[in-house]
């Protein structure tokens, strides 16, 4: 084993696949990475990373990625234009960058969460043209030309979502860490079922994790805010 | 302790759903303390549920964490960890590492913070580095411009290792031929962050123990004689895994060295403990060091002190000058985060024929991989009156990650033992386990008392009412291959109280107040807590109080952990109020004609005498104030007639925090899956300050504990000694599906100790579950489950040995 081997197996695991070869990867020098990495963008499509997704929170699917024919890019810094809470954001990014590393890192959105970095926990659910995927699991380069909802814009004209509103009232936040990506799926939920049933809500949240087991209480304030009539009227669907 | 303005009378006893069981007390409160406030009901916002003041910024994602940190010029790290459970580091070559263009800074870490140490260092292996002890033990760790750049530069650090011998597994691990973790005797010093191990107690190989006490110290009576007078006697023996904290944000810190003052961001439950332990690393005067803690994701007795991954990042920033990220990553928040210590536990209990015990032995192991705090007993040592107490409990070293504090230490594990064997020596008995319990959970005095059987009384009562325990049938009476259980179990917790903790209140001429303490918002709701007091105080809502916390520049707070950050700093910061009420009625009396002792605030004015009429709005009254600002600052006093005896410096209240937790579950006999349907839970907790928050943290405990019963256990390869599952999809946590129907019920118990009176609730939410659980199953199967996680496979094996026994 290699002296790194703690901290990066996952996450190669996931998206690098083919650097794995002989797990003496210490001294790769960064070209022959970046190789691997193009490799894999250009090669593997992104259902090599679909195994652990759950319910309410997948990858985006990527038109036409797989196989030959797909455009290359990188490996180095390449300009996107992304289309955030309905504005146009231009950056620059390596191909490998994650939206979720995206929005934090580079566009300083904080409000998006990391927190297993590999789709299991949908602590980092945005939305992709209106349905709800794991940043930290869709390129951002695969989010060019999509509308990007995050929890930043879910709230319009300083007026909380009526999701939002009902977790505030029914305190359906204690450390609030795993809030922004249950505000996501929740909100998502109403947005294509406006009248749904306490199951629906568990199903809706079965990929949120929430350490602090604030579950009771999410369920109550989306059932809350759906009876209220929320779904959709709000709705940061790309806007 | 201030000078004493005599007695005082206060209303004690509890108020519960549907009547009140009360008497007045005397009590010596110190006359710079305010007068005890009445009960609850006739209160305006302390008692009331209030939706938390930091919900907005939480729900829109602008509630900013120590992840979320972003300042001018920061660098990004990356810890260089063991691969191998034991070692001898030989030599660190950081050279390539420090040639890479985008590297900032390197450090190798010069000495290791956490676990236990040896007695004797000179027994130490000699090395130049400190000894790897598990896998994933942190050695150096270097800072780069980007995340991207820190990986490339972190793979550039080379380490030669000698690798040594290891064990991590518990039982092989107690064999006298089984390598050693640490080469000779241990100790566990007590830091910032938590009490230490018990010192000078005898180590065999890596067995550290037993440690032999009872109630207060040494054992109770002599539980030979005790089992002798027994005429019945009840024993089993009980396995739990190891548990990770897995709080959502990981440990970690953002680190800014300047010249003038070092800035420590980090996601911790004690910015004081932080700060304390910067200081001594790096002989800074505390002064000279400001933590902040705006808002942190969870970490359930994880997070104190400043880690050796603090130590790195400042060292970073120090040789970088340039503020450092230091976040764990999933992977390194299982393995270095802390964990919840297994244990092995062989608990014996004798009783009469009436049910009243005559002896309880509890002899218990498990470990906590490099770290001390495996015992399992204070349950068995503290909820039940006995004579005759031996409890022995024993830590087992293993070349795993160090155990931390956990959400009631070794309370669960207790739990899951003691009241099982209270559940079969109630069916032994002929007795209802909740009669039995009415006999044996009561106050004694036999140079202890046993703590707050009284609010578990009124609990066991209005619980089962709710529950409909009358329903309960005899265990294994459904006949179909789904079968249904109920059970109970109770919940034991202190009144830890700690005097570091502080309070500023600043009355401002616009009318701002403000509230300003050191404490840190864990998720708690601390935050809206002291809102409520100081408002109550005040004559306001609790949207107008400005609080300010989690930051080491304003007052000291009291650290988070032991359920005593309520009861700890809401005393201080109603006194302050207190103070501020008192100095601004001087102020504006004049103006109004009046003297001040006539005047009140009540409703957002300042009223003259009781009359609601003729008040003027407490802005405009703002607005007489002779200076800018009034404020007033105040620590907690000593509890009123003092702490318990016999536990000196603990700091620990008369009384204490229970609880009794009901449970319905089904067991699919086919497939092994429990699923718990309902749970009821009733809890004490002094006075409530805010019941929907509580009510939140009743869940998350309940939560907590049905996922520690069924799920949770963190797996080590035992020929790698590599944990298997350091992640959220191997490492089960409870979700959506699992959550059952949840009833909380609070009782309001009122002690008179304290301006407030208040308590902690996040220990004793947790204690009960899993043996509640446990007990149900039972009920349902009629078969025992002695380990944790329940697992499929391993109620499947239970059932199927049950069936053979019975063949
Ligand atoms: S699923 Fe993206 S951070 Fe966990
Ligand atoms: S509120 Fe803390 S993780 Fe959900």
């Amino acid at each position: 084993m290699s002296n790194d081997g703690q901290n990066h197996a996952d996450r190669r695991s996931l998206r690098e696949k083919d650097d794995d070869e002989d797990g003496s990867d210490v001294a790769l020098p960064g070209a022959s990475l970046r190789l691997s990495r193009r490799r894999f963008l250009a090669g593997t499509g992104l259902t090599a990373a679909t195994t652990a997704v759950l319910e309410a929170c997948k990858p985006a699917a990527v038109g036409g990625a797989g196989g030959k024919g797909a455009e290359v890019a990188g490996p180095g810094q390449v300009p996107v234009t992304l289309q955030v809470n309905g504005k146009e954001r231009t950056v620059s990014l390596e191909p490998r960058a994650t939206l979720a590393e995206v929005l934090r890192t580079d566009l300083g959105m904080t409000g998006t969460k990391v927190v297993c970095d590999r789709g299991a926990c949908s602590a980092c659910t945005v939305w992709l043209d209106g349905t709800p995927v794991c940043s930290c699991m869709t390129f951002a380069m695969d989010a060019v030309g999509r509308a990007i909802t995050t929890v930043e814009g879910l709230s319009s004209g300083g007026a909380l979502h009526p999701v939002q509103q009902a977790f505030v009232e029914h305190d359906a936040a204690q450390c609030g860490f795993c809030t922004p990506g249950m505000v996501m799926s929740c909100a998502a939920l109403l947005q294509r079922n406006p009248r749904p049933t306490l199951d629906d809500v568990r199903t809706a949240t079965s990929g949120n994790l929430c350490r602090c087991g604030t579950y009771p209480k999410v369920f109550e304030a989306t059932l809350a805010a759906a009876r209220r009539g929320s779904g959709g009227s709000s709705g940061a669907k790309g806007s | 302790m201030a000078d004493e303005n005599g007695k005082v009378a206060v209303q004690t006893g509890l108020v519960f759903p549907g009547g009140s069981s009360l008497s007045e007390v005397e009590r010596a409160v110190p006359s710079d303390e305010p007068p005890p406030w009445p009960l609850n009901a006739e209160l305006s916002v302390v008692g009331k549920p209030f939706p938390r003041l930091d919900g907005p910024l939480k729900v829109t994602g602008a509630a900013t964490y120590t992840a979320d940190v972003r300042l001018p010029g920061m660098l990004h790290a990356r810890v260089i960890r063991s691969p191998h459970p034991h070692a001898r580091v030989k030599n660190i070559d950081v050279t390539a590492a420090e040639r890479h263009p985008a590297a900032r800074a390197v450090h190798v870490l010069e000495h290791m913070r956490g676990g236990a140490k040896l007695r004797d260092p000179k027994q130490e292996t000699p090395s130049k580095f400190p000894i790897v002890r598990y896998v994933g033990q942190p050695i150096a760790a270097i800072a780069a411009a980007t995340p991207a750049d820190a990986e490339e530069v972190m793979r550039l650090v080379k380490v030669d290792y000698e690798v040594l011998p290891f064990v991590v597994d518990l039982e092989e691990a107690r064999k006298p031929d089984a390598p050693r973790v640490f080469p000779g005797a241990t100790e566990q010093p007590a830091t910032a962050g938590g009490g230490g191990a018990v010192p000078n107690v005898p180590q065999q190989g890596n067995v550290r123990g037993p440690t032999k006490t009872g109630p207060l110290g040494p054992p109770r009576g002599d539980v030979e004689k005790g089992f002798e007078e027994a005429e019945i006697t009840v024993e089993n023996t009980f396995r739990t895994a190891v548990q990770t904290h897995s709080a959502l944000e990981t440990h970690g810190v953002v680190a800014d060295w300047k010249p003038e003052v070092l800035t420590v961001y980090a996601s911790t439950q004690g910015t004081s403990t932080v700060r304390d332990e910067l200081a001594e690393v790096f002989g800074l005067p505390k002064g000279k060091i400001r933590v902040v803690t705006e808002f942190m994701g969870g970490g359930f007795g994880s997070k104190f002190g400043i880690g050796n991954f603090g130590v790195l990042a400042v060292h970073l920033s120090k040789k970088a000058s340039a503020p450092v990220r230091l976040m764990l990553d999933r992977k390194e928040e299982h393995v270095n985060g802390g964990n919840r210590p297994s244990s092995v536990q062989r608990l014996r209990v004798g009783a009469k024929k009436d049910g009243s015990l005559t002896a309880i032995h509890l002899t218990s192991w498990g470990t906590g991989g490099t770290a001390t705090g495996a015992g399992a007993g204070n349950v068995a040592k503290n909820m039940y009156a006995c004579p005759n107490i031996l409890i022995e409990e024993s830590d087992v070293f293993t070349n795993a990650g160090p155990a931390a504090a956990f959400r009631a230490p070794g309370h669960p594990q207790g739990a899951f033992a003691l009241e099982q064997v209270i559940d079969e020596l109630a069916e032994k008995l002929g007795m209802d386990p909740l009669a039995l319990r009415d006999k044996i959970d009561i106050d004694e005095d036999l140079g202890g008392r046993n703590v707050d059987s009284a609010a578990r009384r009124m609990e066991r009562k209005i619980g089962s009412q709710k529950f409909d325990w009358a329903r309960r049938k005899p265990a294994g009476s459904d006949r179909g291959p789904v079968k249904r259980g109920l059970g109970v179990a109770q919940s034991i917790w202190y009144r830890f109280i700690d005097l570091d903790a502080s309070c500023e209140v600043r009355l401002l001429r616009d009318g701002t107040v403000e509230v300003l303490s050191a404490v840190q918002d864990i998720g708690t709701g601390i935050r809206t807590a002291l809102a409520q007091v100081v408002a109550e105080e005040l004559g306001l809502q609790p949207k107008d109080i400005t609080v300010r916390v989690g930051d080491t520049a304003f007052p000291a707070g009291v650290p988070s952990g032991g359920s005593r950050t309520t009861g700890s700093i809401t005393p201080a910061a109603r006194n302050a109020a207190h103070e501020v009420r008192r100095r601004f009625l001087a102020d504006v009396a004049a103006s109004m004609g009046a003297r001040p002792e006539a005047l009140s605030l009540k409703g957002g004015k300042v009223l003259l005498g009781d009359d609601g009429g003729r008040g003027i709005p407490f802005r405009s009254a703002a607005a007489k104030l002779k200076t800018e600002q009034i404020t007033a600052s105040r620590s907690r006093a000593h509890d009123y007639g003092g702490f318990a005896p016999g536990r000196p410096g603990m700091n620990m209240g008369i009384g204490g925090f229970g609880g009794v937790q009901f449970a319905e579950v089904t067991v699919d006999t086919e497939t092994g899956i429990i699923k718990v349907e309902r749970v009821v839970a009733v809890h004490d907790c002094g006075r409530p300050i805010n019941p929907l928050a509580l009510e939140s943290q009743i869940n998350g405990g309940i939560l907590q504990g049905i996922s520690y019963a069924l799920y949770e256990n963190r797996v080590l390869d035992r020929r790698a000694g590599v944990q298997l599952n350091p992640n959220f999809e191997q490492y089960k946590v409870l979700g959506a599906r699992e959550v059952p129907a949840i009833e909380v019920l609070l009782l309001e118990e009122y002690q008179g100790r304290s301006s407030t009176d208040a308590g902690g609730i996040g220990e004793p939410a947790t204690v009960p579950t899993a043996a509640a659980l446990a007990n149900a199953v039972y009920n349902a199967t009629g078969v025992r489950m002695t380990e944790l996680p329940m697992t499929p496979a391993r109620v499947l094996t239970a059932l199927a040995a049950a069936r053979k026994g019975a063949q």
